[in-house]
């Protein structure tokens, strides 16, 4: 057991060692790798924020139902009754004389109201669900326009609809993002441990002939590899989270103009862990490759 | 305990270089294995470590039928020998303790111990003042002094020299005989190949000669046997 700890830690130490043993080109690979996890985790940053922004955007949600001319006290009673049984948000009833004193208030607007021989707005009620979600919305529309001496619902979420249809294909657009650049990362892996299998086979054979394992000859670079790999997640993090510090005060100012409170929200810790942990696995499996094929070449 | 039973080995280019060898060499045993360029002590060299596979007959490593030996339990058994490389195949790239605490850390030694011990190897052959130098500033003789160094520094029990006294001064040959003489005296198993048996024949109470392939003579003797040993070829 300690003499495979040791040994573990030989092989994590000869992968520190060779990484800092060329500095610029490890710079360069980790820059690259580095990019390579930004665009992806950046992509889905984005998403995940535009998808918060319209869940506090469809918050406040409306839906509007217009009672018929003809429609009475009692179908205005009906409604309500309806309403505060159905339990699924707040409302409020803006009847035809409220509705006519407002238009009034609008400017230029006061001697058109003045003109008209009677007032033409129907009683209606304002519904802010508590359930915004798009489907659900739609679901109520429907439900409401079925009552009686209901003569129109309008129904606001037809952008949220499409908003959250264009979100789910960028979602789609970030994952195949990840999945190239998952590639990209394992081929530059391949090839930073391909070079140093060439730089380093006359070590290697040695090594081989005077009784070194397989396992023993991959080890630094699978270490290499991983190490290479986390620490171009740990840039990844880096980059996001500044690119966020960069965005941030522009971004509160749209939404102070939408009267919102948003706020970005960047990678949290457990994100960072997940994505130092991904670029560790993908640089593993790249140097894993590369041994693999490279090493049978020596010896 | 290394015998070889009608041994035989055919490079891939058809050529035969090595046909019908048997011997045994015992635990503790010095020999020599002599022959002219081409007589195929290279070649047994490698059988004995695994580093070639024979095509016909069997070679037996302390009970393990190296014909049959797994891939994997190859490195066990190379950690068996001291291998000092007719090419030495020392690490350039690397100073002189270095290349001696190569073989340590394959058996996953490192540390203070790991160099208290090659240090102690290098002292063995006289180079402990060089252990900063890198090879290419070595002579001759020191790089092979430090090839044997990187041999025995696991303690192997036995020690496998390609030609070590090759392209050496009779002076340096002569240093050099007497480390493995040190060594054969404290029970190493050591089997040295050579082409030139000459003075050799002074240390080693048994001369292997091959040539064109085959066993032409097996000489047992005392060291006034030189001469004899000499002509055995
Ligand atoms: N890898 C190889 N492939 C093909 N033929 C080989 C190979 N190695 C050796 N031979 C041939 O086998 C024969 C024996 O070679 P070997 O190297 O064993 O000789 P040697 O006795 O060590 O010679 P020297 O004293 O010059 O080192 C030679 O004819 C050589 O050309
Ligand atoms: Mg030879």
């Amino acid at each position: 057991m300690n003499a495979w700890l040791a040994q573990h830690l030989a092989a994590l130490r000869d992968a520190l060692r060779r990484l800092a043993a060329s500095p610029l080109n490890s710079a360069l690979s980790l820059l690259v790798i580095g990019i390579a996890l930004t665009l992806p985790t950046a992509g889905w940053v984005v998403i995940e924020n535009l998808h918060e922004a319209t869940r506090s955007a469809s918050g406040i949600q409306q839906i509007s139902v217009f009672m018929a001319a003809d429609a009475g006290k009692r179908d205005i009673g009906e409604v309500e009754s309806r309403l505060r049984g159905a339990k699924i948000g707040t409302w409020r009833f803006v009847s035809r004389d409220e509705a006519l004193k407002r238009m009034q208030s609008l400017e230029g607007m006061t001697e058109v109201v003045a003109s008209l021989p009677r007032n033409p707005l129907p009683d209606a009620f304002v519904v802010e669900p508590a359930d915004a979600r798009p489907e659900s919305l739609e679901v109520l529309a429907q439900t409401f326009s079925g009552w009686p001496k209901v003569a129109h619902v309008q129904l606001d979420s037809a952008w949220v609809k499409r908003f959250d249809a264009l979100l789910r294909i960028g979602k789609r657009v970030v994952a195949l993002l990840a999945l190239l650049f998952a590639g990209a990362l394992v081929a530059v892996t391949f090839n930073t441990i391909r070079l140093q299998i060439l730089a380093q086979a006359a070590e290697i054979e040695v090594s081989k002939l005077i009784g070194a394992t397989d396992a023993f000859i991959r080890r630094p670079f699978q270490y290499y590899g991983a190490l290479q790999g986390a620490l171009g997640g740990l840039l990844a993090a880096v980059l996001v989270a500044a690119g966020g510090y960069f965005l941030a005060a522009p971004v509160a100012e749209l939404a102070a103009l939408y009267g919102g409170n948003f706020a970005l929200r960047g990678l949290s810790p457990g994100d960072t862990a997940v994505l130092t942990a991904a670029g560790a696995a993908l640089g593993w499996l790249g140097a894993q490759i590369s041994v693999s094929i490279h090493l049978h070449q020596i010896g | 305990m290394i015998a070889a039973s009608a041994l035989g080995k055919r490079y891939s280019e058809g050529l035969e270089a090595l046909k019908d060898v048997s011997f045994e060499i015992g635990d503790g045993e010095m020999v020599f294995i002599t022959g002219h360029s081409g007589a195929g002590k290279s070649t047994l060299f490698k059988l004995i470590a695994a580093i070639e596979r024979p095509s016909s007959g069997s070679i037996v490593v302390n009970g393990q039928n190296l014909a049959a030996l797994s891939r994997g339990a190859v490195p066990y058994l190379r950690r068996n020998f001291g291998l000092i490389f007719q090419d030495q195949k020392l690490l350039f790239d690397r100073n002189v303790l270095d290349n001696v605490l190569l073989p340590l850390s394959i058996v996953g030694q490192t540390g203070k111990d790991a160099i208290r011990r090659a240090r102690a190897a290098l002292d063995k052959v006289g180079l402990l003042a060089r252990e900063r130098a890198t090879p290419v500033a070595l002579s001759g003789g020191e790089q092979q002094r430090l090839a044997i160094a990187r041999a025995v520094v696991n303690r192997p029990a036995v020690l496998l020299a390609d030609e070590p006294t090759a392209n050496l001064d009779s002076g340096s040959a002569a240093d050099i005989l007497e480390i493995f003489r040190a060594f054969h005296q404290v029970g190493v198993t050591v089997i040295i190949s050579t082409h030139d048996p000459q003075w050799m024949a002074r240390l080693s109470p048994r001369i292997l000669c091959l040539e064109k392939g085959q066993i032409k003579g097996q000489m047992r003797g005392t060291a006034r046997d030189r001469a004899d040993g000499g002509g055995a070829r």
